[in-house]
């Protein structure tokens, strides 16, 4: 028996395997398993006789059976694994598409903040960490906040330096002005709070003026501190380290010249080192070359008394520069008028991701 | 302010180069704009013609050969008519430019003969527009020489922006106390005297408006030779850019100039009678010297005679009463005038004048007597003649303005250490009288500086002198004190609603405050109030009551060079009436053509859809929401402003009065008004009408209560009256139980024949979240039921069968 046994069981594996390779799908090798190891499979009834066998028998048997069940259950769940995969790389290989198809770019990345926006928030993020505060007021200003309480004489030519935009006349005949610069923003925060007062002022100004370097609207920012101690001293550290931090570079030699404001006593106008040897591009802290860039000095007595200050126990410096100049200087806009444009090409080049935060930690631009 | 370097001489004794003066006037504060050193006079030399024969191929053409001085003479071509052996004249050689013809000379053949530079006329050299001929010198100049140096065009010209408050400055003479002052030479003596003269001036004068005039002085010069002044004095006030008249004329533009004082010269054969300084009559009309007729108001300052205005007051000399070649008899006005009148006649009839500069800023009122001295001289020296007396009418004298002055103050403010000894000797140096050794000097300021009013311009004056450089910065001191915040909430806001309109794809624009009054009209504006007096342009006349017209019109020009589908916001101020409670602080946006949030145009997985009042409903929400407005209780109604259109816009509002924005498509009319086309829709939220928040104590968010029991959703749908707003169904539908019911999105609608004429289907999906336990079969059949209660109740829907 024993002879012819073992060939048959050799002959059910031959058979078998070359069921379980030729199975062409999951159903197939499914049949294939029931067909062998089933509860009535070719295998599986060769394993019920094992009862019936002698020891002798059963001893030679019970190891071949075995071994061939574990075999073929191998071979079987192999083939199902493999039959699995290609299932799937056949499903996937008909899901194919051209990648190279565009995507809709992200609106967080086509929207553009304009650079007067962002370049008020690069100032912010410098001036905060000096300590000063955001303040604003109103573009229609009457003619005593804008210049009388500034210390402009009446009709004094310093009156003229100002091409002022009026409003109709009231019945009163009083007639007020588009604010010529935020200045008028510092009497109404004198107005409104004690000292210490440190305070930065953004905003539009207005002036009846039009050309390649001036519009009739324009941007203007205000720096003002009011306490007891500060000096010219401490005005040349602030203006430096902010022309320093605003240009972003490491350093940068300054030229302060006397100059005249009325609302400001003594007057001093900043002078920037620049190189502009290359057209179209101006560097700064390198060169030799100076270029003018903003008016500053200590708060006039005048000034502190209308925002109802005693100007012997008072003082403080102020500062005024232009907003739409500065990002101009530091990102090249040829032109003032294209900012008030609205052209959307002007805007997609010039303007700035909304994601693009200035901080300090981050750096201001990208 | 213009002045040459010799003339800057003439009142300062210096040793210092042109460069260091310029520099020393910027870092004074006396700004020098421009600097011309004459260097391209440099390379023309004083040469001899050694002959001068025909040339043989042409008739009008000379060869001459010249001698520049270095022994070697060169062949020079030249068709003057005067060329000449013998003659001395201005020689350029190849290689120099020559500034009258813009050309820099070259070796070149004229007519086959070759030419080895160019005698030059007066005007190839800019002297002046004489070229009949090349420059004919006497015999005697050097040759070899500088040609520049010889006819006095190497004097560098020098111009300094002037600040308003420095009157003594407009006149070379205060330049060079100044420089004095910081070191840069001595100051040279006035040296003026006193002219004696014979007899009284017979013309008198009578000053009628003595607020105006404080002063006239005046005098008679008979037997003038008027003619052409000196060389020397024409060369100087052509150099600052003054034509040269003749003589009477350049001494009292001479005497402006050097000196800061304007003068006025009379021919007095010219006037009649005495003269009165009076208030013009309106509508009096004087014709200028400048040829112009003006027409005086009765707020205008003349000096008249007995037939009518023969000068405007500190501005302009009449035309009638000037001085030429045939006076013989010429009065010297030297007045003092009221500053700010002058300005505004000034400003009023547009004339600007080196006179009007000096009086509108204040002229020294002590120099008007020995400006009339020093001119009178002048006239003496240059046209002869006998004076007259001095005849001063009206002047008090001038009160100088002393201050107490407390050293310690250049520190206080400056931050700079001066000692008491260097401050007093910097106001000394600049004519101040420094009284007292103490603490507290008593300072009295000079004559000829009107605008010292207190310390602090003394501290100026210190400072400037000191040097501001030698200020060393100081770092400002942390001062924990000001201000708990940097940006209020409405910055804060402000900041946010840009960033937010940004991220959905819009571009921020920045527009004109002003817009055309048919605009503001159009948008609820056009108030009086709000309307400029004095406009750049037609078509910015008005403050804007809205962003939308600037932004639609923005748009259209997109669209107008091909980029139609655009998406611009704007944060910025809108204007409701003239008071600062009237400025809203506004966020507005608009879209046009298919500018939707996810993109414009066409794509190969959808086309972008044209826009509409859901792009701008969803775009005024974002903004409100970054702008932290409670999103969850705002409502939505129908009533926005007549501009957009009446069946598509809405009101946001919060509570029952507070509106917080509209949106919508805009109304045609609206469209025709801005000639813009569509599709384009816009929105506005006010930042300023949303409630601050609450202060709160802490910053801890609320507890998070995850539920473990599982969420589900059912679907629902009503049929409603078709003028059911979804929005109330949508509520109806979360108030059936607030707890479970945790959404409730709209996700179907339909119109149909089967529902009936007027009646619509309403499909929602509920989500519910139950909190304390898995819901059963029962529990969902029951708030399915208090749901279809809730609906029919508050719209009369019910659910479709």
């Amino acid at each position: 028996m024993n002879e012819t046994a073992r060939p048959e069981i050799d002959q059910l594996e031959r058979t078998l395997m070359a069921d379980i390779a030729s199975a062409a799908d999951e159903d197939a090798i499914e049949q294939v398993r029931v067909a062998a190891i089933g509860k009535k499979g070719a295998v599986s009834e060769r394993m019920k006789t094992l009862g019936k066998m002698s020891a002798e028998e059963r001893q030679v048997m019970g190891p071949a059976l075995n071994g061939l069940k574990v075999r073929v259950t191998d071979a079987i769940a192999a083939r199902k694994a493999e039959l699995r995969d290609a299932a799937i790389e056949a499903r996937l290989a008909t899901e194919t598409v051209d990648i190279t198809l565009p995507v809709r770019p992200s609106p967080a990345e086509t929207g553009r903040i304009h650079p007067i926006s962002q370049v008020i928030d690069e100032i912010t993020a410098i001036c905060a960490d000096m300590g000063f505060a955001v303040a604003e007021g109103p573009d229609i200003e009457t003619d005593y906040y804008n210049f009388t309480a500034l210390n402009f004489p009446e009709d004094h030519p310093a009156r003229e330096m100002h091409d002022t935009f009026f409003m109709a006349p009231d019945a009163n005949g009083e007639r007020k002005v588009l604010r010529t610069h935020t200045s008028p923003v510092q009497i109404r925060t004198m107005e409104a709070q004690e000292p210490p007062i440190r305070i930065v002022i953004p905003g539009k100004t207005y002036r009846h003026d039009s050309d390649a370097t001036h519009t009739p609207m324009f941007h203007q920012l205000e720096g003002l501190v009011v306490d007891k101690v500060t000096t010219v001293a401490h005005l040349k550290w602030t203006i430096e380290e902010f022309c320093k931090a605003f240009f972003e570079v490491p350093d940068v030699a300054m030229r302060f010249r006397p100059s005249y404001f009325p609302f400001t006593e003594p007057s001093l106008e900043v002078d920037i080192q620049c190189d502009r040897s290359k057209p179209g591009e101006v560097r700064f802290g390198e060169g030799n070359d100076w270029m003018e860039i903003l008016g500053c000095g200590m708060v006039h007595p005048n000034v502190l008394r209308a925002g109802g200050l005693d100007p012997d126990v008072y003082q403080g410096f102020a500062w005024g520069i232009g907003i739409d100049r500065l990002a101009m200087l530091k990102y090249g806009m040829p032109d003032l008028r294209a900012f008030f444009d609205a052209d959307v090409r002007w805007l997609k080049h010039y303007g700035f991701r909304p994601l693009d935060m200035p901080t300090l930690f981050g750096g201001l631009s990208q | 302010m213009k002045f040459t370097l010799s003339w800057l001489k003439d009142h300062l004794d210096t040793d210092a180069t042109l460069a260091e003066i310029t520099e020393a006037l910027t870092m004074i504060g006396l700004e020098v704009e421009a600097v011309d050193d004459k260097a391209q006079f440099a390379p023309f030399t004083i040469a001899r013609v050694l002959t001068a024969e025909k040339h043989p191929d042409a008739d009008k053409l000379k060869v001459l050969t010249v001698d520049a001085g270095d022994g070697k003479p060169v062949q020079v071509v030249c068709g003057a008519p005067n060329a000449r052996a013998g003659l001395v004249g201005a020689f350029a050689a190849p290689g120099t430019y020559v500034p009258g013809i813009d050309l820099e000379l070259s070796v070149g053949k004229i007519r086959g003969v070759e030419s080895h530079g160019m005698m030059c006329s007066e005007r190839e050299l800019e002297m002046s527009d004489e070229h009949s001929g090349i420059i004919d010198l006497p015999e005697d100049a050097p040759v070899g020489t500088p040609f520049a140096a010889y006819a006095g065009l190497d004097d560098p010209v020098i111009e300094i922006g002037l600040t308003p408050n420095r009157p003594d400055c407009t006149g070379v003479h205060g330049i060079a106390r100044d420089l004095a002052a910081a070191g840069l030479g001595t100051l040279k003596p006035l040296g003026i005297e006193p002219i004696a003269g014979d007899g009284a001036c017979p013309v008198d004068v009578r000053i009628d408006a003595p607020d105006l005039c404080p002063g006239f002085a005046l005098r008679l010069v008979r037997g003038v030779k008027n003619g052409p002044s000196p060389q020397w004095m024409q060369q100087r006030l052509i150099a600052i850019g003054l034509r040269p008249i003749n003589a009477l004329v350049d001494i009292t533009n001479y005497v402006t100039f050097g000196w800061g004082r304007p003068l006025h010269v009379f021919d007095a054969a010219k006037v009649t009678g005495n003269l009165v300084v009076r208030r013009a009559t309106d509508g009096e009309t004087i014709l200028g010297l400048d040829g112009k007729e003006y027409t005086l108001t009765g707020e205008m300052c003349t000096i008249a005679d007995e037939r009518g205005p023969e000068s405007i007051a500190g501005i302009m000399g009449g035309e009638e009463s000037g001085c030429d070649e045939t006076t013989t008899d010429v009065v010297i006005e030297s007045a003092l005038w009221n500053p700010r009148n002058v300005a505004r006649t000034g400003r009023d009839l547009g004339i600007i004048t080196d006179a009007r500069y000096r009086f509108e800023r204040g002229v020294d009122p002590e120099f008007m007597v020995p400006g009339l001295e020093l001119a009178t001289r002048m006239v003496l020296d240059l046209c002869g003649g006998t004076p007259t007396e001095t005849r001063v009418t009206g002047y008090a004298g001038h009160q100088c303005k002393t201050v107490d002055f407390p050293f310690a103050e250049v520190r206080r403010l400056t931050g700079a250490d001066v000692e008491a000894a260097k401050s007093t000797d910097i106001l000394e140096r600049l004519g101040f009288d420094v009284n007292g050794r103490g603490e507290i000097a008593k300072v009295t300021a000079p004559s000829w500086r009107p605008d010292i009013e207190g310390k602090a311009d003394l501290v100026e004056e210190v400072m400037r002198i000191h040097g501001v450089g030698n200020i060393a910065p100081l770092p400002l001191e942390s001062h924990g004190a000001v201000n708990g915040r940097v940006l209020t909430v409405q910055q804060v806001r402000t900041r946010a609603a840009k960033r937010a309109l940004a991220a959905r794809g819009m571009m921020e624009a920045v527009t004109w405050s002003f817009i055309p009054a048919a605009h503001a009209a159009a948008f609820g504006g056009g108030a009086a109030a709000l309307q400029l007096a004095n406009p750049i342009a037609a078509d910015m006349s008005d403050m804007r009551p809205s962003l939308l017209p600037g932004l639609l019109a923005a748009a259209q020009r997109n669209a107008n060079v091909g980029h139609g589908d655009v998406a611009l916001f704007e944060v910025a101020g809108t204007y409701e009436s003239d008071t600062p409670d009237g400025q809203r602080r506004v966020a507005g946006g608009i879209r046009r053509g298919t500018a939707t949030l996810t993109g414009a145009g066409r794509a190969w997985d959808g086309h972008a859809a044209a826009v509409g009042v859901f792009d701008a409903k969803a775009d005024a929400l974002a903004a409100l929401e970054a702008c932290g407005a409670p999103v969850d209780k705002l409502t939505v109604e129908r009533g926005a402003p007549d501009w957009y259109h009446p069946g598509r816009s809405g009101l946001i509002k919060l509570g029952p009065k507070n509106v917080l924005g509209h949106f919508g498509e805009l109304h045609p009319r609206t469209l025709e008004v801005l000639d813009v086309k569509g599709p384009v829709c816009g929105f506005e939220i006010f930042i300023d009408a949303l409630p601050e928040p609450k202060r709160k104590a802490t910053r801890t968010k609320p507890r998070l209560d995850l539920s473990p029991f599982q969420a589900v959703t059912r679907d629902f749908a009503f049929v409603v009256d078709a003028d059911v707003a979804a929005g109330a169904l949508q509520r109806a539908v979360a108030g059936a139980d607030k707890q479970l019911v945790t959404g409730v999105t709209v996700f179907d609608l339909f119109e149909g024949a089967a529902l009936g004429e007027g009646r619509k289907s309403v499909a929602v999906e509920v989500q519910i979240q139950p909190t304390d336990r898995t819901l059963t079969d029962e529990d969902l059949e029951a708030l399915s039921g208090r749901i279809v209660a809730s609906v029919e109740k508050a719209t009369g829907g019910v659910l479709r069968g």
